[in-house]
């Protein structure tokens, strides 16, 4: 099909096109690789140097790396990170995803009043700063002011309560739940707006076959919004395992108590910029950022090749 | 009938017990910030009464730190890096759908994988090249770093947003002779505005909350921005519980304020953007 635009396009003198997509690509393309793409290569290639003390670089292969992953003085922190990272993201996976699911199942019900609000309140916190959201929470489960002690006993289950932030037991769960309240609005609007995008004849077709809300939303609406629960388990995916914020404000770089709560954002942090406990060590640092940079690249590829594939997109 | 109005009544109790999880704290902490000490801890739930009122916790905050600063720098950052990744993720969007050139997929590609690939990863090689630069402890080298951070998603929003204006309106545009850069600046651009909300969600928000840049490539109180200089006071205060409490306050409050404003022309461009 002959269209406009590529005559007009195509009769321009081949240096005036060239010069006009320079203008309109070059400065995001410009900024977007020296500040991005850029720095994350040569991090990599950092990665590969070693330090001596009179802050010479040496290239030094993959010693980093074999470094990292067997000498104890660094594995044992990196693999807890590691693990501690794991449990971080499955508690998201299996709390926040599931109840902004459900939310989002609720408010797409037809004819339901009041959506408008209950959307906006639910999806606040997720505009809080992380920074925020975990001193406030610091401070409500802090057995100093008594108030989350306090609700408990309220409803008759106040031996249940415990610091659960100064715990090693708990803090990490308790720390993930902490997120979990925070950004459970991420996957309910991602849902609800697929949820929106149902054609209403499935949907009326069901209900004249005689099925209520609950059995039409698990066994139709649910099914068609599958491609976009993998859309929100990568985003999760990567955000967990690039987290920082919320551990560093609320336990600090030492990812307290003991390192329970220590993840590799926090771990990547302190080894790069040092704290209390050792020098800051850019190599290393480096190493660890690129382990978490293949980290996050294994999770993409596994949605784009395995999930993306399997999930047949419903065509509109 | 009767099952369906307690289905409708069971919706509601589910979900207005959810918005007070959400809400709770967030009320619980700015009431308590406009309380006496011992009202904070003697009645954490009670609002503020006549005599438990004291703005105590937001005059130490004011003398003991540089909110001011703080705050416009934050504004100073977050105002220059949107309009920058507006403006140049446009441009970017416009060239990457109106013009098919060669290449012009690949680049496209390459521009998408800041999407996924955080660029905190390359903080190591930013904090060198920034130093190099000159450019550490400057909100200039925020500024760099978030327009890079924000132009990936950008560009992908706004490129869904270009494909659905009508053909007909550059077309028609050309007809008239119109040079190209032109016809996005007069026609184009203005047309884009309902797709800023939705820019403002994925790219803003995440700008003005961020902690981790700021903490790496900012040393000095006269580049701090909001959110690290609250976490550095909070950390320092952390006893003193009517400033700790004012200065959450003081962070939460602008934000709910501004969410509130334009929360139905976000949550209308996020739900926009997703679904694509």
């Amino acid at each position: 099909m002959a269209e406009p635009i590529s005559q007009v396009v195509a009769s321009m003198p081949r240096a005036r096109f060239v010069a006009l997509m320079a203008l309109f690509l070059g400065p995001a393309v410009a900024v977007y690789t020296l500040f991005s793409i850029y720095p994350l290569i040569a991090t990599m290639g950092l990665s590969t140097y070693t330090s001596d003390s009179a802050g010479g670089f040496h290239f030094a292969g993959l010693a980093n790396f074999v470094t990292l992953l067997t000498d104890s003085f660094w594995s044992k922190p990196f693999w807890n990170a590691a693990k501690n990272n794991l449990i971080f993201f499955c508690v998201h996976m299996a709390v926040q995803n599931p109840i902004g699911i459900a939310l989002a199942g609720l408010l797409s019900l037809p004819g339901l009043k009041l959506k408008g609000l209950y959307r906006t309140i639910i999806f606040l916190p997720t505009m809080l700063s992380v920074v925020i959201v975990g001193f406030a929470w610091n401070l409500i489960l802090s057995p100093l002011w008594g108030v989350a002690e306090g609700a408990l006993k309220a409803v008759g289950l106040g031996s249940l309560f415990a610091p659960w932030l100064g715990l090693p037991s708990t803090a990490l769960v308790t720390l993930a739940l902490i997120s979990v309240w925070q950004f459970v609005g991420i996957p309910l609007m991602l849902i609800y707006a697929a949820l929106l995008n149902i054609p209403d004849e499935l949907v009326d077709a069901a209900r004249v076959d005689g099925l209520g809300h609950f059995r039409i939303f698990l066994h139709i609406k649910l099914p068609l919004v599958l491609p976009t629960i993998g859309l929100i388990s990568i985003l999760t995916f990567v955000g967990n395992f690039n987290a920082f914020d919320l551990i560093y404000s609320v336990k600090g770089a030492l990812a307290g108590p003991n390192f329970a709560s220590d993840i590799l954002g926090t771990f990547f942090y302190r080894t790069f910029f040092g704290n209390q406990l050792q020098l800051g060590n850019p190599t290393m640092g480096a190493a660890v950022a690129t382990v978490m940079f293949f980290i996050i690249l294994a999770g993409v590829c596994l949605y784009l090749f395995l999930v993306q594939r399997r999930l047949r997109r419903y065509a509109f | 009938m009767v099952k369906q109005r307690f289905q409708i009544f069971g919706v509601h109790a589910i979900l207005i017990a959810y918005c007070a999880l959400a809400l709770g704290p967030i009320l619980l902490v700015v009431m308590n910030s406009f309380k006496t000490r011992n009202a904070i801890f003697g009645a954490p739930l009670a609002p503020p009464t006549a005599t438990t009122f004291s703005l105590i916790g937001y005059m130490k905050v004011f003398n003991a730190s540089h909110i001011g600063t703080y705050f416009m720098n934050s504004l100073i950052v977050t105002v220059v890096s949107m309009v920058l990744v507006l403006l140049f993720g446009a441009m970017a969007a416009w060239a990457l759908t109106e013009y098919k050139f060669r290449g012009s997929t690949a680049l496209a590609l390459f521009l998408s994988i800041g999407i996924m690939v955080p660029i905190r990863l390359g903080s190591v090689a930013i904090l060198t090249m920034m130093r190099e630069a000159d450019l550490n402890d400057t909100l200039t080298a925020l500024i760099l770093v978030y327009i890079a951070q924000g132009l990936p998603l950008s560009i992908f929003i706004l490129s869904e947003f270009i494909q659905q204006i009508p053909r007909d309106l550059r077309d028609a545009a050309r007809c008239d002779g119109v040079p190209e850069t032109r016809i996005f600046f007069e026609v184009i651009a203005p047309l884009l505005r309902p797709a800023i909300a939705t820019v403002a969600v994925f790219t803003i928000v995440p700008i003005w909350n961020d902690l981790w840049f700021p903490l790496i490539l900012t040393s000095s109180d006269s580049t701090h921005t909001i959110t690290l200089g609250v976490q550095q006071f909070l950390g320092q205060y952390i006893t003193d519980w009517n400033s700790v409490l004012a200065a959450l306050s003081m962070a939460i409050l602008p934000v709910v304020a501004i969410y509130v404003v334009f929360s139905r022309q976000l949550i209308s461009g996020l739900t926009a953007g997703a679904v694509k």
